[in-house]
Formats: C-alpha cells, structure tokens, sequence
C-alpha cells in the first residue's frame, strides 16, 4: 500500500494506491474510486475513472513536473510522508524555494546578494540565451539564502541557481 | 531531370525537399552543422555531409562550404529551402558559376526585389498599385517631412535592405517624424548595413494578404491563389490560412493578375509570393489592396496553398528547374476547401515567448482526417538554441473553413510535445477565440487578444482527481519525469573546478 500526499493545482490530497492481481485499488481523501490504469508508456497513462476516460501525460521541464490531463496541465508534487526523504521534500510557502534555470545560458548580471532581502518577483539574476536575456525572479518574499552561481558561469535547464528561504 | 539534388537547409523544411526528391527517385544530400549531427532531416537522406561549427555563418550560410560538398557529391542541383541562402543572389550567380542549377529564381530577379525600394520603383513602372509613399530612399529629413505632410499621417518609416520588423517606425503626427528617422536609420544600420530608409502610408491593422506565383523558365506564370497571414507576432507569422476568407473570386482573379504583373516584371522564375496589404477601412466597394514586397522564395506557409489547389509546390520547382514547362494552365487551377497552418515553435508562452530549447522526453503527434504535420523534430531529439525555433507545422484541411478550424483544434489537443515549453497552447486559445472563428482578423488580431488577461477558466473538479490518481500511479511505477532531482550547476564563476559526483551528491541531500 503506498501512500502519498498530493499538491495538484493548489490544492492537496492525500491517495491510497494498492496494486493486487494487476488491478488498483485507490482511495482519494478517504473516498474509495474505482480506478483501472495501464501505462502505454512510461511517461503515458490510459486511466480510466469509472467510465470516464483520461489520457495523462507526465513531463518533467526546467526543474517541475506537470502533468497533462488531455490537454489541461497541472503542477505536481507528490510526497511519500512515510520517508524521510518524502518528510524532508515537503515544501511551503514558509520554507526555502529554489530559483531553477529555465533553459541553458549564461548568467550575464547578478541582481542581488546573498544574504538580501528581497520580494516576490523580485529579479535575482539574468541569464542569457539565444540573444535574449531572462530575469529570474524570486518565487517569494524572503532573504536569499544562497546564491550557487556567479557572473559568467554556464548553467543547463533544471539547474538550482539560488535559494530564497 | 536531376539525379542529385543537395538541400542547403536544415528542420523541417529540409525533411520536407527530401521527401520531395524521394518521391520523385531524385537522390537528397544533405548538409548538417555540428549541433544538428542527429537531426531529422540527416536521417532522412541518403548522403549526408558536415558542414562546420553551429553558428550559421560557419554553415548552413556558408556558400563556399555548400559548393564544395555540392561538388564532392556530384549533386546537379541544390534546393536553398526558406531563409538562409535562398534569398541571396551571391548564392545563386555562385551556383551558376559552379554549373550547379539553384531550384529558385535567377539573382537577378532576387536583385530586382530584393531591394523594397528598387522594388516599389519597378511597381511603379508596371502600373501596380503600391502603398502611396517615397519609392527612393530619404535623402533628408526636409523631404520627408514633405512627402509625410501630402500622403498624410500616420506613415511608416521602412529599411530599403531589410524586414522582419527592423528599422521600422510607426509615425503618427509630424512632431514624431525626426526622432522616428534617426531611430530607423540607426536601426537599419545596424540590423542590415544600410541606412537607406524610405517612407509609405502607414495603414491601420491591415490585411496581410499574399499571392503565390510559380513561373516556368519559358514565360509561362501562373497564380495560384491566396493566402491570409494577419495573424502576426513582431512582425512574424503564426497563423495561415488559404484561401482568405475576404477575398472573393474577383478579387482572387484581380490579385492574381497584378501578382503575375509583378513576377513578369521582375522576369521571375520558380516560385515566388507577392506579399499585398489591404485596407479593410477603405470605402470603396472595390476592397483596396497594394504591393507590399515580394518573397523570392518558397515560404514557410506554402502548404495551405498545397493542399487547397492540390498541388505539390516543391515536385513543381524541381521540374521548373529542370526546365520543364508548366504542366497546366492558369484556367485548370483549382481552388477547394480550406486550410489553416499553426506554426509551432520551442518557446515559452508564460514567459514573453523566450526560446525553449532542450530534449523533447515525449512526443505524441497527431494525425486523421484532414490533418498535415511537416515536423523536424522527434522524440528524444534535443532542439538546439542556435537557430529559429520552429519545430512543425500542423495544418488543418477540411471542405470549409469550419471544418478546418474543427479539424486543426482536435488535432492540437492530441499534440504533446514534453520535456519543452512550446506555443501549442497559443493556437488553442486563436482557434477558439469568437473573432478568429469569424474571420474577423487583421495585423493587430495577435497583439489584442496576447494583452487580453486569460481567464482562469475553473478546472473540472474531476479532473483535477484524475491528475491527483494519475500522479501517485506514475510516483508508484517509477515514471522518469516523476522522480528527476535538480543537478547542481557546474562551471560557475566562483567554482572554478569541475563539481565532483561525490560533491553533487552531498549538495543535493543538503538542498532537500
């Protein structure tokens, strides 16, 4: 039986899955569901909720993972709160958020230093790519914890670039 | 007819002139740059020769390099695809001089266009109606002043050299006019070598409105109907559609007969478009349209113009070249049902379009009825960040242009593209929008409904339990995109060295 707890869109949800003779048994905030799901490929879902049909999709881009009901995309965070790791990953608005690269580039500009109080969507630095350059700006209100780059450094899609806590 | 033909392009375009050599037994060469070692399009040949670093300079716009694989492979003829080269008359008295034939126009007809000033003059000349204006470039602010004040404002400042939008200004009284001319000038400078700036009457949200033209190398041009292209971004297109749906079949036969006055004038040959503004304010009966500019190329558009008139545009500029004559008369062309093309590119739509590039993890692409897709991209292909973004182009035909649209919006919910960000949720929001669904379009369409605030429209409770269900399958089966961790960045400034794995490691459990 695993357990998860589930941030899709804003809202939370905690999910029982058990898998037995290849079937699923789920239960969603306390409320069984009768779910039938076969992965037509990894990242590919055919789930079926009673009668309705859904094709999800799951894809990982520029540090989150969304995942795609038809053509409707969703943030996710799933966490297992049994692991330590799962206990550890369990982020809010009151504890520390990366700032992810988006794309690779080059930093070309430091807005700000470590140690700085800044504002949601405060610009923290700029990286440059294809002729164009990207502020990346602070997910939330808070003091920047760490910066892990500096002026001139080349960074890849997915890279943690700063932390504001 | 040729029996080798090297594509001096690269993306889908490329895929596209190989399929067409293919179907025709014509053997494809294909030229690829560092970055593009796996990209489609080299796949799909069947020579395939590298052509030197990413940057474009280095290769795929390296005349000398091409001829020197042109040679080498022994290739009769060399297809220039859409940017590039294929506008370049260096290129194509280089070809000549190489006794390799360039599938386009001679340069001196690129010459004769390729300049919008030269351009306008030679309209003139033909009695072609073009947008009231300067047809020489500005030789002082004084005249330009001049020519302002007697067309009337607002007007357009334009680069004589160039397009895309550089070096223009949009002046809408005189006391804007000085600041405009050094703005354009400088732009110009900079963006194409040529200060040479020219002045026209700026009309309102016009119509973009082309003609495609094919023309054989024995006098025979033909048009070959309309296309619609207002739907624009920074002066780029991101929507088209065939036929216009404001053009009626007399307006079709008058636009049609001043395009091929154009291409005559020009002594064109091979494919070509002639780009034409129209007025929707006019009041006159007789819907007022001008010459705008002529594309000395086959566009990236040029499949609707396929699939309504049935016929195949690159096996046509391939005989054309061969010398092959015009296997139909203008009076056998065919307009029938309709079709839209969005052209779909690796960028973000939550963040001002800023280019996307990375590794595509997942692509399910959509097919049927009345569905084209011309694609250079596959899944587990990493799109590179030196050139255009434009992945695919998906085209909807149906017998009407209710059908196209109902066909072309079906198959963009069946489009994913993972791993990227691209534009696919733009067209969504178009196709469903009440003005594009009434063909009540112009220039500005794009820019009004971007500023528009998108509504939050409220997520069907059930399907947020689906994505809920879905998320704790794919955690359980191990999905790849489930599990993925950030990397630390390596190379920074204040890092000097390499980060070892074992430092990468500790540095992740330290972030969680």
């Amino acid at each position: 039986m695993m357990t998860y707890d589930i941030t899709i869109g804003g809202k939370n949800y905690r999910l029982d899955l058990n898998r037995a003779d290849g079937r699923w048994l789920c239960r969603l905030d306390g409320r069984d569901v009768e779910v039938d799901a076969v992965l037509a490929r990894p990242d590919v879902l055919s789930l079926r909720i009673g009668n309705q049909a859904y094709e999800v999709k799951c894809e990982r881009v520029a540090g989150e993972t969304h995942l795609w009901v038809g053509s409707q995309r969703f943030a996710a965070e799933v966490r297992d709160p049994r692991s330590l790791r799962g206990r550890a990953r369990a982020v809010d608005d009151r504890g520390p958020k990366k700032l992810i690269a988006p794309m690779p580039g080059k930093i070309v500009r430091m807005l700000a230093t470590e140690g700085a109080e800044v504002e949601a969507g405060a610009g923290v630095l700029v990286v440059e790519a294809m002729k164009m350059q990207n502020e990346i700006k602070s997910p939330k209100k808070g003091r920047i914890q760490r910066i892990l780059v500096g002026e001139g450094a080349a960074v890849n899609a997915g890279d943690v670039l700063a932390i504001v806590e | 007819m040729f029996k080798k033909i090297l594509i001096a392009n690269r993306g889908e375009i490329a895929v596209r002139v190989i399929r067409a050599c293919h179907e025709m037994g014509i053997t494809a060469v294909a030229v690829y740059s560092d970055v593009d070692r796996a990209a489609l399009h080299v796949r799909k040949a069947d020579e395939a020769y590298p052509i030197g670093a990413a940057a474009a300079s280095e290769s795929y716009l390296n005349i000398q390099k091409i001829l020197d694989v042109a040679a080498r492979s022994g290739a009769d003829a060399i297809h220039p695809g859409y940017g590039f080269l294929s506008e370049n008359a260096n290129f194509a008295r280089a070809c000549v001089d190489a006794g390799v034939k360039f599938i386009g126009p001679t340069a001196a007809a690129m010459d004769a266009m390729g300049s919008k000033t030269k351009a306008r003059e030679a309209m003139e000349r033909a009695g072609v109606p073009i947008v009231p204006g300067t047809s020489r470039g500005l030789e002082s602010f004084d005249q330009a002043e001049q020519v302002a004040a007697r067309i009337g404002y607002p007007v357009m400042l334009k680069a004589a050299a160039g397009g895309g939008g550089k070096g223009m200004r949009l002046v809408h009284a005189s006391e804007g006019l000085k600041s405009a001319l050094e703005g354009a000038r400088s732009e110009a400078v900079r963006s194409f070598g040529d200060s040479e700036v020219y002045l026209e009457k700026a009309i309102i949200n016009p119509r973009h409105i082309e003609m495609q033209i094919l023309a054989d190398e024995h006098g025979n041009t033909v048009y070959l109907g309309e296309r619609e292209c207002s739907l624009q971004r920074r002066h780029q297109k991101v929507v088209e559609e065939a036929p216009s749906p404001m053009v009626d079949a007399e307006m079709r036969r008058r636009m049609g007969e001043v395009a091929v006055r154009v291409a005559q004038a020009a002594a064109y040959t091979n494919a070509g478009t002639v780009e034409f503004l129209v007025d929707q304010s006019s009041v006159d009966a007789e819907k007022k349209f001008y010459f705008l500019e002529m594309n000395t190329r086959l566009q990236v558009e040029h499949p609707v113009t396929e699939l309504i008139t049935g016929l195949d545009l690159v096996h046509l500029q391939i005989r054309i070249a061969a010398g092959e004559r015009l296997p139909f008369t203008q009076d056998e062309v065919q307009i029938r049902g309709h079709a839209i093309e969005c052209r779909i590119y690796a960028e973000d739509p939550d963040n001002n379009y800023f280019p996307s590039p990375g590794k595509i993890t997942l692509l399910l692409a959509p097919s049927g009825p009345g569905i084209r897709r011309d694609s250079g991209m596959y899944e587990g292909w990493t799109v590179p960040m030196d050139y255009d973004p434009l992945l695919a182009k998906l085209i909807g035909y149906g017998t009407d242009r209710e059908q196209a649209i109902a066909r072309l919006a079906r198959a963009l919910n069946e489009y994913f593209v993972g791993g990227i960000k691209t534009n696919l949720p733009l067209f969504r929001r178009i196709l469903s929008d009440p003005d594009f669904r009434a063909a009540k379009i112009d220039t500005g369409f794009l820019d009004r409904l971007l500023k528009q605030k998108q509504p939050e429209a409220p997520s069907d409770p059930k399907t947020v339990e689906a994505a809920a269900v879905a998320a704790g399958i794919f955690a359980t089966l191990g999905s790849p995109a489930m599990g993925a961790g950030e990397r630390p960045v390596a190379n920074g400034a204040n890092k000097p060295n390499a980060v070892s794995n074992w430092k990468a490691a500790a540095r992740k459990e330290a972030l969680r």
